[in-house]
């Protein structure tokens, strides 16, 4: 026994003393992340009280509601589509997001890992600035050179490419490049420590076989990358599927995501039930996909065994 | 004899240059671009803070006289402090519960530990607006009234996986010999973490706790959610200000932020590289 266990055991077990040092940290996140979410389940099997809050009848109302509306003379209930194309649209925002920033990251990524250490360096610093500067003041950065009279249209209209200003803001483009925006660093960063970890041997070998460029790219270099490009679109998706910021300043409030629907519920709609019922929905979807590719994880290392 | 070596490199240097193996077309455009992306809005934004006339679309001169509305308005004033004064305590608390939770997890690998992993990394992976919405209702549920305490518990609670993050990275890379060294020499345990771990910790530490800063200075949507009708921090008046449409008031404010927000990533990143050396 070597003289730390010695003079621990003496004092306090080592057990006790992880619990203490572990043990704050953890209740600070159960009991102010996990038993909200608890409550927010909870809430969203409950009766929506006229301002805000919940009366304590169980319903799955806030889940139907979802698809249907219900009628205030004779109680039946009709197929209405409007959260629905909400949520459609916030998927395939994100999808499209999530795409374009690949195809614009791959390339990036890949650049960036085969430069010399000190550009490499460079690059690197100037991808992760924007990842951490402020969501909102980028964003608006975004809308500022997208508006009407902002310096896009002020450049085209200059040099008579236009004669009226281009509805560049307020629209699904701008939302969508604006998720582009938000996100793109979140996937240029995991994709470039793939690439960095990249056998260029096997282009080597590829070329040697008598491949061009473009078959080498595609069928060497890409599938070898899979885990990263999956990790990174996730990373993309994930939060652009929940996004609030870009839909409604970007969007101008006309092309709402799941993300202001649910904001919405807890702030001038009032209707507590059906936000937590559509927090439900996006939590799980977003859970299941982490969980999927946890295990995907799980599964190529122990291939690798 | 050192000139032939230096030669030889030469050319191998030029040969790669030429037909390295690595290279595609197109890629470094398009690098390039990205970064034209990225930048150009930020840019533009931060050049027409320094615009002398009230338009935001006409340059008519540089002045500094939005920054002096900026500083001169009280509102932003009290913004400004509740955010920093908010981020101080939230980095500081979240970086002490994440040192403690690091030193448990990384230290002894006792088991549980993916468990306690997956708890501390969860505010990381549930969708902001959800947590935002959760913690509303949480407060409302357990009966503390909306405003500045509020935000702050918030705050705490999302830094703490940036925090944990660095500082667990610091303590996998530290020598483990170093603490058995001090146990040698019969310090106690305690003793050995002050004199030695600790100090060892102190970029992971430091970057740990900037990052937690930053996140907190520039959290918009849970705050904006938790804040109540009577608390506001920086990121929620400037929403506010731009309810009323883009004014330079709006630029220059948002390019103090982006001022502050990169000098403290490049500092971070400093630290985290002065770390690495040693």
């Amino acid at each position: 026994m070597s003289a730390r266990q010695l003079s621990l055991s003496s004092r306090v077990s080592p057990r006790l003393a992880d619990l203490g040092l572990l043990g704050p940290a953890i209740a600070v996140i159960l009991l102010f992340m996990v038993a909200p979410m608890a409550i927010m389940f909870v809430y969203s099997f409950l009766q929506a009280a006229p301002y805000g809050g919940v009366e304590w009848t169980f319903t799955t109302e806030a889940y139907s509601s979802i698809l249907f509306e219900r009628d205030f003379l004779d109680d039946s209930l009709t197929f209405t589509p409007d959260y629905l194309i909400i949520v459609a649209r916030s998927v395939c925002q994100a999808g499209l997001a999530t795409l374009l920033c690949l195809v614009i990251s791959v390339p990036t990524a890949y650049y960036i890992a085969t430069r010399p250490e000190r550009q490499k360096n460079i690059w690197l610093v100037l991808i992760t600035i924007p990842y951490w500067v402020n969501l909102l003041i980028r964003t608006i950065a975004l809308l500022f050179v997208l508006r009407g009279d902002g310096p896009i249209n002020a450049v085209l209209m200059q040099f008579g490419i236009i004669s009226e200003p281009l509805p560049l803001s307020y629209n699904g483009f701008a939302v969508c490049l604006g998720l582009i925006y938000s996100f793109l660093p979140f996937m240029v960063l995991p994709l470039y420590s793939a690439f960095e970890r990249f056998d260029f041997r096997l282009l080597e070998a590829a070329y040697d076989l008598y491949a061009s460029r473009r078959i080498a790219f595609f069928r060497i270099v890409l599938p070898v990358m899979r885990p990263g490009l999956i990790a990174g679109s996730l990373l993309v998706f994930i939060p652009s599927i929940g996004s609030y910021l870009a839909p409604d300043i970007l969007g101008g409030g006309k092309t709402l995501m799941i993300g202001n629907l649910i904001g919405t519920q807890f702030q001038s709609a009032r209707n507590w039930p059906f936000g937590a019922a559509l927090s439900m929905i996006l939590l799980t979807l977003t859970l299941l996909v982490l969980l999927w590719l946890a295990r995907r994880a799980g599964q190529q290392k122990s291939d690798c065994r | 004899m050192s000139n032939a070596p230096s030669s030889a490199m030469k050319t191998i240097k030029a040969t790669a240059r030429i037909g390295d193996i690595r290279a595609f077309a197109g890629f470094g455009a398009v690098s390039v671009g990205c970064l034209i992306f990225l930048y150009a809005p930020i840019v533009f934004l931060a050049a027409y803070s320094f615009n002398d006339g009230r338009s935001v679309s006409r340059w008519s001169g540089f002045s500094f006289r939005w920054y002096a509305t900026v500083f001169g308005n009280e509102n932003i004033q009290t913004a400004a402090l509740n955010s920093v004064i908010i981020a101080i305590i939230a980095a500081t608390v979240s970086t002490l519960l994440a040192l403690g939770a690091a030193v448990a997890t990384v230290n002894r690998r006792a088991s549980g530990g993916e468990a306690a992993y997956l708890v501390l990394t969860f505010p990381l992976m549930v969708p902001e607006i959800v947590t935002a919405v959760a913690s509303l209702v949480f407060f409302v549920a357990i009966g503390i009234s909306l405003g500045f305490v509020t935000i702050l518990m918030a705050h705490i609670v999302f830094c703490i996986p940036f925090a944990y993050l660095p500082i667990k990275a610091r303590l996998e890379g530290l020598d483990a010999s170093l603490p058995a060294a001090a146990a040698d020499l019969y310090a106690s345990p305690a003793r050995a973490f002050a004199r030695i771990t600790l100090p060892l910790l102190v970029p992971g530490l430091l970057s740990g706790w900037l990052l937690a800063f930053i996140i907190s200075l520039d959290d918009f949507i849970i705050t904006a959610l938790v804040a109540g009708p009577g608390a506001t921090t920086l990121p929620l008046h400037i929403y506010g200000m731009l309810r009323l449409g883009m004014t330079p008031e709006v630029n220059a404010i948002s390019t103090l932020m982006l001022g502050a927000s990169t000098v403290l990533v490049l500092v971070s990143a400093l630290i985290g590289k002065i770390g690495h050396k040693h």
